[in-house]
């Protein structure tokens, strides 16, 4: 029984950081239809940035701030120099490009910062928390909440907000958006900010738990890709239902079947899911566009 | 006209300079991966073969002759170190190499250099470059076997000999596994459980749960690399497990310390006493190489000494002394004087190499090590 639970809190803390990378994939995704693959290079970022700054002497939560400011600027930038005057070229020349500059950032943050791995202090205490003969770390608890109000503020944003509003009009038809008064460009603009401070919070709020370094990015990207598939890519539920879920399934494959197989086992759970839901558990049926 | 007539003059002052200097000189080739994904490895070889190569060239050479080394940057990239391995041969004409800095790249170069019979002293880590045994080829870093044979030992001395190993899934990682799983029969050791973990996972609580599970494990051996092992050490008190954990030679850093914390504590593991040059005792052979070693490289380079850098340093100057030894350049005589090295001290050990041992490097080469209050102890 204490094992069960001690799996079920393995996969808790890493599903919350797979949740977390999933959730910056939401927004751009729903204000251009392009998957941003250089997600995972904001959420290093955003660590790597509060390691430094703290280096330098900046006290942590002032550095934490900065280092999201920093990472909006790249998000912004990345947008105005890379993803706008490429626009009109379609969904998949754009997913390219962001490939790219994932490539391009990690590049840069190797000879800005260093090669190496670097931690943070635990924000609330570093003593494990004993529950029936299982234990979980409290900044485990932290990512888990900072998911959840993530999750909260981005829904509602999405739902609630005009603005919201106007980034799923834009991705539905930029032209109709347009002609109805949208700023286009300043709303896909926008949510490569929103995106990149998502990405840089998840990043500052794991590295106490995954530590971080320059490269950290292509495999989060991945694993908050694959997250976000299952849960139904767009929507803000599903990435964090779905990075949840991916965390778990790779808990206990780990734990009940082999550690060898189980990033294996969890692909194929998500392989069939997908072929039985297409859009992913959150995904909702196929709008048609007219 | 006149203007073509100086140039010419030039060039050709230049050349005769150009031709004296090398008369003078004898070559000393280095394939190294300086940079590239070995570059952490190439880098402070290249570092420590120059700095050394100007100090004894400043000190009047060896055999009345100076050195000139010639460095070539593989990048990492086997196919290239054997394009430069021939260059170093056909047009350079070294009389020896100190090189290459991984273990592809060695074992690329080695058909060169024994068809060319000339003397390649390896930087790099695999047992296989010295075993079987070539006649031209040495290497000077201690192996992975080695690691779980220091382990091992020191899990004997303590009375434990059943343990359970998680293991990286990375190059290192599964490497030492595999040596650690062939020696342990003949050290002893029993292996009752084994997991193992991605390079990249950020938590292993599952793979240690299960080995918390398992009954009559009595210590735990996590050979890896990098942040893996930093993890695994924070999820272990995690846990609450209280058997020993002995950590891979891969960890033996300052980095390690700081990114497990507090965990730490108690962890041993095998390093290089390279790593440990302040807290030798001061009867130690090797003190006063380490430490030497270490004060140059730091205030030349300004940066940490690292146990790669040492291995050049050791490459090098067992060919110095086997080329003093033979009085000459000879490529045949160098290399026997090589192989005849005897308690040469190095950053590395004492070797002592044989017809049989190209290495020369026994157990005393890797010291253990238990971290304590955020710093290493000595284990005696």
């Amino acid at each position: 029984m204490s094992e069960l639970l001690q799996f079920a809190f393995s996969g808790l803390t890493v599903g919350a950081v797979y949740a977390l990378v999933a959730l910056g994939f939401t927004l751009i995704y729903n204000s251009c239809d392009v998957i941003n693959f250089a997600q995972g290079e904001f959420v290093m970022l955003g660590g790597m940035t509060t390691v430094f700054l703290g280096l330098a002497g900046v006290p942590l939560p002032l550095a934490a701030c900065l280092a999201v400011v920093v990472t909006v600027a790249v998000g912004l930038a990345l947008h105005r120099f890379a993803i706008e005057p490429a626009r009109g070229n379609g969904a998949v020349v754009l997913i390219i490009i962001t490939i790219g500059a994932s490539i391009f950032l990690r590049g840069a943050a190797q000879v800005v910062f260093d090669k190496r791995f670097h931690s943070l202090p635990p924000f609330v205490g570093g003593d494990a928390i004993r529950i029936a003969g299982a234990s979980i770390l409290p900044q485990s608890l932290v990512v888990l909440a900072g998911a959840v109000i993530i999750l909260v503020l981005l829904w509602s944003f999405i739902e609630r907000s005009l603005i919201g509003k106007a980034m799923v009009a834009t991705a539905a038809n930029e032209l109709a958006a347009r002609l109805v008064g949208i700023d286009t460009r300043a709303t896909v603009g926008l949510s490569f900010a929103i995106s990149a401070a998502i990405g840089a919070v998840a990043g500052i709020l794991i590295t106490p738990i995954a530590l971080t370094s320059y490269d950290i990015g292509t495999l989060l990207a991945l694993k908050g890709f694959a997250a976000a598939m299952l849960g139904g890519i767009g929507s803000a539920v599903g990435a964090v239902v779905g990075g949840l879920l991916l965390g778990l399934l790779e808990a206990f494959s780990a734990g009940y079947v082999s550690s060898q197989y189980k990033d294996a086992v969890a692909f194929l759970v998500i392989l069939i899911v997908l072929l039985a839901m297409p859009r992913g558990l959150f995904g909702g049926a196929p709008v048609e566009r007219v | 006209m006149l203007a073509y007539a100086k140039t010419g003059a030039f060039i050709a002052l230049l050349l005769a300079i150009g031709a004296g200097e090398a008369r003078a000189q004898v070559r000393l080739g280095a394939v190294l991966s300086v940079t590239g994904p070995a570059s952490f490895l190439g880098d402070p070889e290249k570092k420590t073969l120059e700095m050394y190569v100007d100090d004894i060239n400043a000190k009047g050479g060896v055999n009345g002759q100076k050195l000139q080394l010639v460095v070539y940057d593989d990048g990492a990239d086997a196919n290239a170190a054997r394009t430069f391995a021939t260059r170093l041969v056909e047009e350079d004409k070294v009389v020896a190499m100190v090189g290459g800095t991984t273990t592809g790249a060695t074992l690329a170069m080695i058909p060169v250099f024994e068809e060319a019979q000339i003397p390649l002293i390896s930087l790099a880590g695999a047992i296989q470059i010295v075993e079987p045994v070539r006649k031209w080829v040495f290497k000077t870093p201690h192996t992975d076997k080695m690691a779980c044979q220091k382990i091992f030992a020191d899990l004997k001395q303590r009375n434990l000999t059943t343990i359970a190993l998680i293991s990286g899934t990375d190059a290192f990682g599964k490497s030492m596994r595999d040596q650690c799983v062939a020696v342990a029969p003949q050290a002893g050791i029993s292996i009752a459980h084994e997991e193992s973990y991605g390079p990249r996972d950020s938590d292993m609580t599952p793979q240690l749960t299960n080995i918390k599970g398992k009954p009559g494990v009595q210590a735990v051996v996590n050979p890896g690399f990098g942040q893996g092992p930093a993890i695994v050490t924070r999820n272990y008190r995690q846990l609450g497990i209280t058997l020993p954990l002995y950590q891979s030679h891969g960890v033996a850093s300052k980095q390690f310390i700081d990114l497990a914390g507090p965990a730490a504590d108690g962890v041993r593991l095998p390093a290089a006493a390279l790593l440990v040059a302040e807290k030798l005792p001061g009867n130690d052979p090797q003190k006063p190489v380490v430490v030497s070693y270490t004060d140059n490289y730091q205030q030349k380079t300004g940066q940490p000494v690292s146990t790669f850098g040492g291995h050049a340093y050791d490459g090098l100057m067992v060919f110095v002394e086997a080329a003093k030894r033979a009085g000459s350049f000879e490529q045949a005589k160098v290399r026997d004087e090589i192989e005849k090295t005897k308690n040469f001290v190095g950053t590395g050990g004492i070797v002592n190499m044989s017809p049989n041992d190209h290495l020369g490097l026994d157990l005393s080469a890797f010291r253990m090590l238990e971290i304590k209050g955020g710093d290493w102890t000595l284990v005696q």
